[in-house]
């Protein structure tokens, strides 16, 4: 076990636990923060997305012991109540199925807006094809981004 | 349902004969439902005045409607909502959704699988949105000492020619004491208002702030988290274990075997089961038990030839499960020599004969046949699978993804040896289903850990245990084959199909009814490979099959596929062969129709175009594609996918328009690459690096969808869309390569070369 002082969302948090122990599993275990998801466990299908330093980073591949002093952010600090232009384009669209890939998805997303606020089509795929959606909502989301990237530009 | 308590029972039947033989009304009409029920949620809301079991109004005129059933992303905590506000004549605005608790007298059968959910509550719901509509406008009359007839309702107000209004929320605890009334009035289709008219999903914002909505987000205090090891291949069972390694990692708290079912236990028809033994872990976290986990040495033995006895539909029988350890080679050789009537193949069962088939196709100037096979495939719900147990000695809390809840209650209460009315199941939202979680092994064994350490536990299964221990779609093959007399008359029709473990004729369905001659029969093999329903059972095959081979044939015959389909549409309807055809000719000539002018079929524009088209029908509901494909990069992509689908009133068409394009991405994905193969019983694929999911680059650029309007009821929505792609993609593979793809995957390696 050893201790840790991670960036979340803002805030420091102080953790115990094993050097090995994937970010993910700290997030939902030992912080309760659920909102990252588990989907594979081999960083094959993007579910439990996070940025760190604001990169989409898969969370259940990363240990905790790589963090260092890097930030991380999560689906529950993009916005709490939603307000963030991809949320609001998720909702425009009516992006979720089932919705346990979403926040994955909205975190690949995000990190891709802000590195490129105008993508091609092109560069959605490239950024979004990391993160699977068995319901197939494919289509919204590549929607959804475009109407993000032009509220995002508007502001 | 013999677990429902005496007095439940009684008046569950009081409450069904008063309801016409429906579910709408509940036994707990006011005074047993409010004891139960929680206080509100919302601010300011003091009092909840409960009309039906379905929907409680505030004095500040907030309606909460609650969903009966589970959701697994089919949307149906809007869609459901959506009908009894309908009736109930509210402002959706106003209304706030919750699902229901799990009570199959209080609401129903609270299923969620084949395409059901809005067909089975579509007449209960709009019943007790009328109900409680009525009992308000009696509650207004008796106020203010008018007739009933003279109040109007719009928007959750009540209203009197002489000037009188007021909310739903002044006069819900009036209404709450009003008799129940008999034959309430229903809307007529072209009055909706809500109904037909797209709202976002209810939970939408939940899901996108990433809130605990899934079992896997479930938590309590003192909560362990524990794991199954299952046996390493299907036919192989545990024959001892060393934890002692294992058990000295940090945060274990327990390592043990147990078993699911006692011996001789009976199981119902979705207790199906990987193995009956395996070994737990339990521990503080996740990664503390995944790691003790690997440390577990274990050793295994072959099963061995199985008995179990089953009950369910035809009443209790044995069923023998052969012990050998499976190899997808030795299952498709095995398949064609049953395919092939040669070596150890049983007989095949006929399931329908018109006409003389024999015969016609003796006389036959051309006889077309092709075999199309299909391998098993996993579900892959994004949400692994899950449950939450707290079982104690006098009680159990269940809470987790499933889809039929009502069916895993009975065996929960035999395993557990308590009353099932002890024993509270929560329904949480679903990460996917498409049937894996009709299936309740998961939820046993997490009970049966629980029970042992008298503890709160989540079972987990990782993304291996999920794919390499599926209830899996069966392995399917099918031998069709046309004859053709010399002016190229389609005179006769056989279908063979068979399956591991299961076949999938459909023997009613198209173009049954429309061929002279025709011949239907099946064959099964058994296997211990678990299987179960997967989005449109059996249809999810034969469209692919049937739908090809009628390209095949409309090509010999010298005609284009929509009209060929349409001519024998026309025969089935007007003249139609044999007398049980289940589907409705012109509903499903309807929607081709649909599809040829939406596409464009046959217009000049569209000549360059490599398309292909299907049809299909399957849970009441009739769905075709046209799929426009081309090569990118040397492979095959389905650029434009046009879309028809005849399922009766559509309730919420944007939430309708989202699923259908999923089951066209999700057919595209399975068709041209799902496989579950096995060797030596051992699942070949374990995760998504071996197992291969369309990705977002993969999906089509564009879906359009239309829908026929009409007023029928609403049939399936779900599946529908599902079987047809399969068919359409493989026409137009056929288009953009020249050559005929009879093996799914399409292009998976070694398939179709």
């Amino acid at each position: 076990m050893a201790k840790y002082s991670l960036k979340i969302n803002g805030k420091t948090q102080q953790i115990d636990v094993d050097p090995s122990t994937p970010i993910l599993w700290v997030l939902r275990d030992h912080l309760k923060m659920t909102g990252t998801k588990f989907g594979c466990g081999m960083a094959m299908c993007g579910a439990c997305t996070i940025h760190l330093d604001g990169n989409a980073t898969r969370s259940c591949v990363l240990p905790v012991s790589a963090i260092g002093k890097s930030a991380i952010t999560t689906i529950e600090g993009l916005s709490e109540t939603g307000k963030h232009p991809v949320q609001q384009a998720w909702l425009e669209h009516d992006v979720a199925q089932c919705g346990y890939c979403q926040s994955g998805q909205i975190m690949s997303a995000s990190a891709l807006l802000k590195s490129n606020p105008k993508p091609t089509d092109e560069d959605i795929d490239n950024a979004m094809s990391g993160n699977i959606c068995r319901c197939g909502t494919y289509l919204r989301i590549k929607e959804a981004i475009k109407t993000a990237a032009k509220t995002s530009n508007a502001k | 349902m013999k677990n429902l308590q005496s007095h439940s029972r009684r008046d569950f039947l009081r409450s069904s004969a008063l309801a016409g033989g429906g579910l709408m009304l509940s036994f707990s009409w006011f005074a047993e439902a409010k004891a139960a029920e929680k206080k509100p949620t919302l601010n300011n809301v003091e009092q909840w005045n409960e009309l039906t079991a379905y929907i409680k109004i505030t004095p500040d005129n907030t309606v909460k409607i609650l969903c009966p059933n589970p959701e697994f992303g089919q949307n149906v905590m809007t869609s459901l909502p959506m009908i009894v506000a309908e009736e109930l004549d509210v402002d959706w605005k106003n209304v706030v959704v919750e699902m229901s608790t799990h009570d199959n007298v209080k609401y129903g059968a609270q299923f969620t699988g084949g395409s059901n959910s809005v067909r089975m509550y579509w007449n209960p719901l709009r019943n007790a949105g009328a109900t409680a509509r009525e009992m308000l406008v009696e509650a207004a009359a008796q106020s203010w000492g008018v007739p009933a007839s003279e109040i109007t309702t719009k928007g959750g107000i009540l209203a009197h020619s002489s000037g009188k209004s007021a909310k739903y929320g002044e006069m819900a605890s009036k209404a709450s004491s009003i008799p129940i009334p008999k034959n309430v009035k229903l809307k007529s289709p072209k009055d909706f208002s809500i109904v037909r008219n797209s709202k976002k999903n209810t939970e939408g914002l939940k899901v996108v702030t990433g809130k605990p909505l899934f079992g896997m987000d479930y938590h309590v205090d003192g909560m362990l988290i524990a794991m199954i090891q299952h046996p390493p291949a299907f036919g192989m069972k545990l024959k001892s274990f060393d934890a002692s390694q294992a058990l000295k990692m940090p945060g274990i708290k327990d390592i043990f075997s147990f078993k699911l079912y006692d011996d001789g236990f009976e199981q119902g028809g979705f207790d199906t089961r990987t193995s009956n033994e395996m070994i737990a872990i339990v521990g503080k976290s996740t990664w503390e038990v995944m790691n003790a986990r690997k440390k577990i040495k274990a050793q295994w033995e072959l099963t061995g030839d199985i008995k179990e006895t089953m009950i369910g539909r035809g009443g209790k029988r044995e069923v023998n499960i052969p012990g050998r350890l499976e190899t997808t080679s030795d299952q498709l050789a095995l398949m064609a020599d049953y395919a092939n009537g040669r070596n150890s193949a049983k007989p095949a069962q006929q399931y329908r004969k018109d006409g003389d088939p024999e015969t016609a196709f003796k006389n036959a100037a051309t006889v077309i046949e092709r075999t199309y096979n299909a391998p098993f495939l996993a579900h892959n719900c994004m949400e692994p699978m899950n449950f939450f147990a707290h079982v104690s000695e006098d009680k159990a809390l269940v809470a987790g993804p499933l889809q039929a809840p009502g069916w895993m209650e009975p065996t929960l209460a035999k395993i557990l040896n308590l009353p099932a009315d002890k024993i509270e199941i929560q329904m949480t939202r679903m990460g996917g289903g498409f049937g894996r979680r009709a299936y309740g092994q998961y939820v046993y064994e997490a009970a049966r850990i629980s029970q042992k350490l008298k503890a709160p536990i989540k079972l987990i299964y990782t993304r291996e245990d999920d794919m390499t221990y599926g209830i899996y779609r069966p392995m399917y093959t099918a031998t069709y084959r046309a004859a053709l007399d010399a002016n190229k008359n389609l005179i006769g029709f056989h279908i063979k199909g068979g399956g591991i473990p299961e076949n999938p004729i459909h023997a009613n369905r198209f173009p049954a009814g429309a061929i002279d001659n025709y011949l239907a029969e099946g064959w099964e093999i058994p296997s211990n490979i678990t299987i179960g329903a997967f989005r449109a059972p059996r249809s999810n095959f034969n469209a692919a099959a049937e739908q090809s081979f009628l390209d095949e044939v409309a090509e010999a015959m010298g005609k284009d596929p929509i009209e060929f389909r349409l001519d024998l549409l026309k025969r089935a309807k007007e003249n139609p062969v044999g007398k049980n055809n289940e589907y409705d000719a012109d509903r499903y000539a309807g929607v081709l129709e649909l599809l040829k002018e939406k596409s464009g079929w046959g217009k000049p524009e569209n000549s360059g175009k490599k398309r292909g088209v299907a049809a299909y029908f399957c849970h009441a509901s009739y769905a075709g594609h046209v799929v426009d494909m081309v090569m990118r990069d040397g492979q095959p992509y389905v650029e434009h996918v046009t879309s028809a689908i005849d399922c009766g009133v559509v309730v919420n068409p944007d939430a309708a328009i989202n699923m259908i394009q999923g089951a066209v991405v999700d057919g595209i994905g399975n068709s041209f690459y799902g496989a579950l193969t096995h060797k030596n019983g051992m699942a070949e694929q374990s995760n998504f690096h071996n197992y291969r999911m369309i990705r977002h680059n993969e999906a089509p650029k564009k879906i359009d969808v239309h829908f026929v309007q009409n007023d029928i009821d609403p049939t399936g929505l779900g599946e529908p869309p599902f079987p047809p792609v399969f068919g359409a993609v493989a026409n137009a593979l056929y288009k953009s390569t020249g050559k005929r793809y009879y093996n799914q995957p399409f292009l998976g390696e070694k398939n179709n070369s």
